[in-house]
């Protein structure tokens, strides 16, 4: 008998999932969950109705109203007569096509990304697709899980399967242990400046490491949610003890025996050893410092106490008119401290940062001190669970006391659709995962950063570096339940 | 579904920026219709246009004489990255872009870009550079795209060769789009599902 190849979780989940694969053709991948949202779904819907087709798995199908909701007071008007014409033809294509939706009002309403692990829905092994490239998040329960097109979407609606080539592997090794201050957000940031926006096209990361074993179910959802923005379209995290822990009990999680015999079949998903991957990097926790970006994508990372690069220092000339551009559009000076840089606007909030855990942390900072004169500070919850939580456990009175605004759950600032913005020319230390020009609002300015770093930039009215707080050893390790 | 592929002649339009995101090629707030129609005027809207809707001066490429019309996109590395809306697809189709030469896209880019009749042609660095700099020199070069040769024809006669998968080349070729190839799999999703149970079902209540 021959010993079997070994074989990377991602190839294990992938050859469970191919239904059929013709010579020279893509895969036909089978989709176990397939989220929806108001914004990349009505031109799928109506791709159905033009075929008279129906949707063939609405059990395996769950929508959300997330992107372009206020996060104000719900009574509030929409931000325009667009809006809220989405929100309610994703309200009508789910009634006729049967899709389960979550929608205001809803308790499991929230950002498509927080809903899915909350409900217990992302589960190990699983494929996990939506309109959405964050769906790469789900990634942190041992899924594989991707962002796709509306033209996907339709053929997911219909079939239940997507054609896919296989990904190639990229191992990123999070070794050692995160210092006071640092947290999930300054891995993801950390990667990301080192291996540009286009690090990992073409890729799956998987993320391994005593430094992301260490990590909570939320703070891996951190850190798989922004795969993307190192250019891989999903990233995952093998399944342990802490995933089963915080799935135990959930809403759509298996009970009783059949808990036992899912725990026993996702315990066989981890990477074989021997198995080898297509790429590989590593990176040291104990060095991480908070990161923060100062330029116009998620690569622009810097750690906290460094300088902003100069354009002078970069040998290749398009990498140094892509600086040049984005310091201007930053108006940021080369080599220039990020720390002590005047800011306008904070926001807590995003399927990266959104959950009760990053709330929790920010809570932790800003109790007994206030906003500083002129900032303004967001938190948002990524969901009604994760706000109702929140409540009870007073974070809201925390925030509000604070001088925050404490609003309703949704994507609000991170994609800046619902009429949450910022101005032109004003910075903000956001929580969110894209620094993109505009993407906060025509001409806003964004620093992304954890929020421990956001919450002390808002008491302090700049960017602060979080491990100056007094206390900061007590808010560490960061967030555990 | 998309037009056939067919070969064509065009002029390019170049934009050198590397690492375009789709926040830049179409604008979030733009993703709130419900077709694809219209998009055309989303497309690089904030960099084309003022906040009063006025055209930006210096013109960004896309306004200059001689732009409109033109199908072909020489653009920068890893143009696409960020958001998987397909908007972006959309407001290129609808301005007139059939090709895009650049040395690498963003994934789901690329995907969405061939569903669309949009062929991401990836080149080398070299070749890029070369193009560039013909273009420089000839801002009117017109390049001769062979989708089925894989080919792209220069105006001093000489060619580039692209690789593409075999099974794109085929559907955007055909103008067929990947749903009916799907729909046609149903018999064998149907013995796969029979053989794995429903992980997870939506439409039961919450226990």
């Amino acid at each position: 008998m021959t010993a079997a190849v070994p074989r990377t979780i991602v190839e294990k989940i992938w050859s469970d999932h191919v239904v059929t694969q013709d010579p020279g053709a893509p895969a036909v991948l089978a989709v176990d969950l397939h989220l929806v949202h108001e914004v990349t779904s009505p031109q799928a819907f109506s791709g159905l109705r033009a075929r008279g087709i129906g949707v063939r798995r609405p059990g395996q199908t769950v929508a959300t109203a997330d992107h372009s909701i206020p996060t104000t007071d719900r009574s509030l008007p929409f931000v325009d007569a667009m809006a809220l014409a989405q929100v309610n033809q994703l309200e009508a294509n789910c009634a006729e096509f049967g899709i389960p939706l979550h929608g205001i009002g809803d308790p499991g309403q929230g950002i498509v990304h927080v809903i899915g692990p909350q409900l217990g829905l992302t589960q190990p092994g699983m494929t996990i697709v939506c309109g959405d490239s964050h769906t790469s998040t789900h990634g942190a329960f041992g899924a594989l899980a991707f962002g796709i097109g509306t033209s996907e979407v339709e053929m997911v609606l219909a079939t239940q399967t997507l054609l896919q080539r296989d990904p190639r592997t990229y191992e990123v090794r999070v070794d050692g242990r995160l210092t006071p201050g640092v947290s999930a957000k300054d891995i993801i940031l950390a990667l990301i400046a080192r291996i540009g926006i286009g690090g990992g096209t073409g890729h799956v990361f998987e993320y391994t490491g005593n430094a992301i074993r260490a990590l909570t179910m939320d703070q891996r959802m951190t850190v798989c949610n922004m795969s993307i923005e190192g250019g891989a379209r999903a990233g995952l995290i093998a399944p342990d003890d802490t995933t089963f822990e915080y799935l135990h009990g959930r809403a759509h999680v298996p009970t009783g025996a059949a808990w036992d015999a899912a725990v026993a079949g996702w315990r066989t998903l981890p990477t074989d050893d021997d198995a080898t991957y297509d790429k590989s990097i590593t990176i040291d926790a104990d060095a991480l410092e908070p990161m923060v970006t100062y330029g116009t994508n998620p690569g622009m990372g810097i750690p906290i106490t460094s300088g902003v690069p100069s354009p002078d220092d970069q040998a290749d000339p398009g990498q140094r008119r892509a600086l040049e551009r984005a310091l201007e559009y930053m108006d940021l000076q080369p080599g220039q401290a990020i720390l002590g840089q005047k800011i306008d606007v904070v926001f807590v909030g995003s399927c990266t940062n959104g959950r009760i855990s990053d709330l929790r942390l920010a809570a932790g900072v800003l109790e007994g001190r206030h906003v500083a004169d002129g900032v303004r500070l967001m938190v948002v919850p990524g969901s009604d669970e994760v706000k109702r939580e929140a409540e009870a456990e007073g974070l809201g009175e925390i925030f509000k006391a604070a001088g925050a605004e404490w609003r309703e759950a949704g994507c609000s600032m991170c994609i800046a659709m619902n009429g949450d913005q910022l101005q032109p020319g004003q910075y903000a230390v956001s929580t969110s995962n894209r620094n993109f020009e505009g993407r906060q609002g025509k001409g806003g300015r964004t620093f992304l950063a954890s929020p421990l770093t956001a919450a002390a930039s808002a008491i302090a009215g700049v960017v602060a570096d979080p491990r100056r707080l007094p206390g900061i050893e007590t808010l560490a390790p960061i967030g555990g339940r | 579904m998309a037009e056939p592929f067919t070969v064509f002649t065009s002029a390019v339009v170049p934009i050198p920026a590397e690492n375009v995101d789709t926040d830049q090629i179409v604008p979030a707030r733009y993703l709130k219709v419900t077709g694809k129609a219209g998009l055309a005027e989303a497309l690089f809207r904030d960099w084309r246009f003022d906040e009063d809707g006025s055209l930006k001066e210096p013109r960004f490429i896309l306004d200059r004489p001689g732009m409109t019309g033109r199908k072909i996109l020489l653009v920068g590395d890893n143009f696409g990255a960020g958001s998987s809306r397909e908007h972006a697809a959309w407001a290129l189709t609808a301005w007139g872009v059939r090709a895009i030469l650049s040395t690498s896209y963003a994934d789901i880019f690329r995907n969405n870009s061939l569903k669309n009749g949009i062929l991401p042609i990836v080149v080398d660095r070299v070749t890029h550079e070369r193009l560039f700099t013909m273009l420089a020199t000839d801002p009117d070069a017109q390049l001769t795209i062979d989708l089925a040769e894989q080919g792209v024809l220069l105006p001093d006669g000489t060619t580039i060769d692209f690789d593409i998968d075999p099974f794109a080349k085929r559907m955007i070729l055909a103008g067929t789009d990947e749903l009916g190839y799907l729909l046609a799999k149903d018999g064998q999703m149907d013995v796969w599902e029979a053989a794995h149970p429903a992980r997870v079902d939506t439409l039961a209540g919450a226990r």
